[in-house]
C-alpha cells in the first residue's frame, strides 16, 4: 500500500452502519498488514465509536450521518469518525471503571477505544459534532516509493 | 454468527449456553430475552456458558451486566462460565471481575451458587 492514501465513507446513521464500518476498516486494516489480534482491536475501537455516534451523536436520527476516514501516513494508520451532533466533553463522561459506576449498562465505549488504539482523542468537528481521532502504528514501516 | 442460546438445567441451576456475538442489536436483545424468560420461568440460579461467545462488544457486556442486575432484583444469583480470551479480556479492562463471578470450570462454577 503506498503512502498516505485516504479512505472516506459516509455511514448513514442506522444500526447496520456499525458492522459496515468495522468490516470496512479491518479490511484495510488486513491490506496494510497488521497482524490478527491488532485487527480485532481495531475493529472493536471502530465499532465503538460509531456506536457512540449512532446513539449519542446523531441519537439514532437517520437524516444525520456519519462520517469516517481512514488515512495512511508512513508511520501510522489514523481513523476518523464524526457525528453531527453537539459534540461533548470527554472529561464528562463518567468514569465507566469506578466503584459506583461498575453497575451501568452502558458508557464502555470510550475506554474500550483508548485501551485499544495506539492514540486517541476528540475534538469538535467541523459539523459540530464529535470527531474521534484514533490511530495504529503500522506493523511496519512503508517506504515513500510505496513499496513495503 | 447470530447469537444463540439454548437452556439446560443441573440440579437447581439453569445453564444457558451462548453461541454467537453479543453485540449491539440483536444478540444483545437475544441475551435479554433469555434472561428474562429464565428469571419468569422461577430460576433463581442461572449460569452463562459463554465458551462459544466469540466476540462481545460494550453493548454486550451492558446487557451482561443488566442481566446480573436483574437476576439479583429477583433475588437469585447469575455466573460466568468459560469466558474466551477476548470476552476475558474486556471484563479486565472494565473491572466487572468484581461483579461477575466466572469460573472455567462447570463443576466449580455450579458448587459456588449459594445454597438455596
Amino acid at each position: 500500500m503506498s503512502t498516505n492514501q485516504r479512505l472516506e465513507v459516509t455511514l448513514e446513521t442506522q444500526l447496520e452502519s456499525v458492522d459496515l464500518a468495522e468490516n470496512i476498516v479491518m479490511r484495510a486494516s488486513e491490506a496494510a498488514g497488521f497482524p490478527e489480534d491488532e485487527l480485532y482491536r481495531i475493529g472493536m475501537a471502530v465499532r465503538e465509536s460509531v456506536i457512540n455516534a449512532y446513539n449519542y451523536g446523531n441519537s439514532q436520527d437517520k437524516r444525520k450521518k456519519i462520517r469516517m476516514t481512514v488515512e495512511f501516513e508512513p508511520e501510522k494508520m489514523i481513523v476518523r469518525v464524526l457525528d453531527e451532533g453537539k459534540g461533548f466533553i470527554p472529561e464528562d463522561v463518567p468514569d465507566c471503571c469506578a466503584e459506583e459506576n461498575l453497575l451501568r449498562t452502558s458508557g464502555r465505549g470510550l475506554l474500550i477505544m483508548r485501551a485499544f488504539m495506539d492514540e486517541f482523542r476528540i475534538q469538535k468537528g467541523f459539523t459540530g459534532g464529535a470527531e474521534v481521532v484514533m490511530a495504529k502504528k503500522l506493523p511496519h514501516s512503508i517506504s515513500g516509493n510505496g513499496k513495503h | 454468527m447470530a447469537l444463540q442460546g439454548t437452556c439446560r438445567e443441573v440440579l437447581d441451576v439453569a445453564i444457558v449456553d451462548f453461541s454467537g456475538k453479543i453485540t449491539l442489536g440483536e444478540g444483545s436483545a437475544t441475551l435479554r430475552k433469555m434472561i428474562r424468560e429464565r428469571v419468569d420461568a422461577g430460576n433463581r440460579k442461572i449460569l452463562l456458558n459463554l465458551g462459544d461467545v466469540d466476540y462481545i462488544d460494550s453493548s454486550g457486556i451492558g446487557e451482561l451486566v443488566a442481566s446480573f442486575t436483574t437476576v439479583r432484583s429477583a433475588g437469585g444469583e447469575l455466573k460466568l462460565l468459560n469466558l474466551t480470551k477476548r470476552v476475558h479480556d474486556l471484563l479486565q479492562i472494565t473491572r466487572l471481575f468484581t461483579i461477575f463471578d466466572v469460573q472455567s470450570d462447570e463443576s466449580v462454577a455450579l458448587s459456588r451458587f449459594r445454597p438455596v
